[in-house]
């Protein structure tokens, strides 16, 4: 087999590894009926699938195209600095709503900081509060 | 000497990584995109200096490769864990659970990493900090041990980080 035929074929192992990691994710978003279960879909996706996608488009251009391509480490490098943000956000989200179980509270501080509202504003607080489940 | 190139560069770190970021942006080295990097690590932290008030006193950087790549391989292995429990588990099988981990790290940045990593490792999200930064609120997609996980992350994750940060 020559080099190019080896190159296609880790291009083509790496795409469906990525794929199917994707799939996966996707049927976890649909299927879990909780919305705090439901985050650790995305991250899966977030971390291996699009991981693997950007492995086979370095190798691709490396084999087949231009040499080296630096360019998905750096998209790598931003999604894994990004993407365990807008989970704490939307976690957060989910706990300022009341949206899943109540958290245990922490051993050494009072609360948790999302639940941590200032005195003057607890009585808003009560009433602006509908639970959504 | 040394206060003038403390001065240049307050964040040595963060000069470093915005020039390999712009080398790696342009997708070539030459000597000009080199040079330009460099402008731009040092003209960028004096900017936005006022949103780094402190520097982490030390950092070791092999350190930190080698904790970079215990991260990766257990993304990976869990990745193929929690595949497997989104294809085989029904709803109703399903234990999440909160967790709460007492931390030992203080600097802001060490605990940044510890939890941006709890979030990339697939199972686990890192939720939320407790008001005064003394412990961190992780959610487990699934697990009969919650204390377990607990003991692991602070095994794995938080005593590598205190080396890091040390």
């Amino acid at each position: 087999m020559s080099f190019a035929e080896i190159g296609a074929f880790v291009v083509g192992i790496c795409l469906l590894i990525g794929a199917f990691f994707a799939l996966v994710g996707s049927i976890g978003l649909l299927k879990f009926n909780d919305s705090m279960t439901r985050l650790h879909a995305p991250t899966k996706v977030g971390t291996i699938g699009v991981g693997m996608l950007l492995l086979a488009s370095m190798i691709y251009s490396w084999v087949f195209g231009e040499g080296w391509s630096m360019h998905e480490l750096l998209i790598m490098s931003f999604l894994f600095v990004t993407a365990p943000i807008s989970a704490n956000f939307m976690a957060k989200v989910n706990i300022h709503r009341r949206a899943c179980d109540t958290p245990p509270s922490p051993p050494r501080d009072e609360t948790w900081s999302t639940l941590n509202v200032p005195e003057a504003d607890r009585d808003i607080e009560e009433t602006v509060e509908t639970p959504v489940n | 000497m040394a206060n003038a190139l403390r001065w240049l560069m307050p964040h040595p770190l963060l000069t470093l990584i915005l020039a390999v970021v712009w080398v790696l942006l342009q997708n070539e080295v030459s000597a000009g995109m080199v040079v330009f990097g460099i402008i731009l690590g040092i003209i960028i932290p004096m900017i936005t200096s006022a949103w780094w008030p402190d520097t982490p006193n030390s950092f070791h950087m092999g350190r930190m490769i080698s904790y970079s790549v215990v991260v990766l391989w257990d993304i990976l292995v869990a990745n193929v864990q929690v595949a497997w429990i989104v294809l085989t588990k029904p709803n109703s099988q399903l234990r999440p659970a909160w967790i709460v981990v007492p931390l030992d790290l203080v600097q802001p940045e060490a605990i940044t990493i510890l939890a941006g990593t709890i979030t990339l490792t697939p199972g686990t999200v890192s939720a939320d900090l407790s008001d005064e930064g003394h412990s961190l609120l992780v959610h487990v997609l699934h697990t009969d041990d919650p204390d377990g996980v607990r003991d692991e992350i602070k095994s794995r994750y938080e005593a590598r980080l205190k080396e890091v940060f040390v």
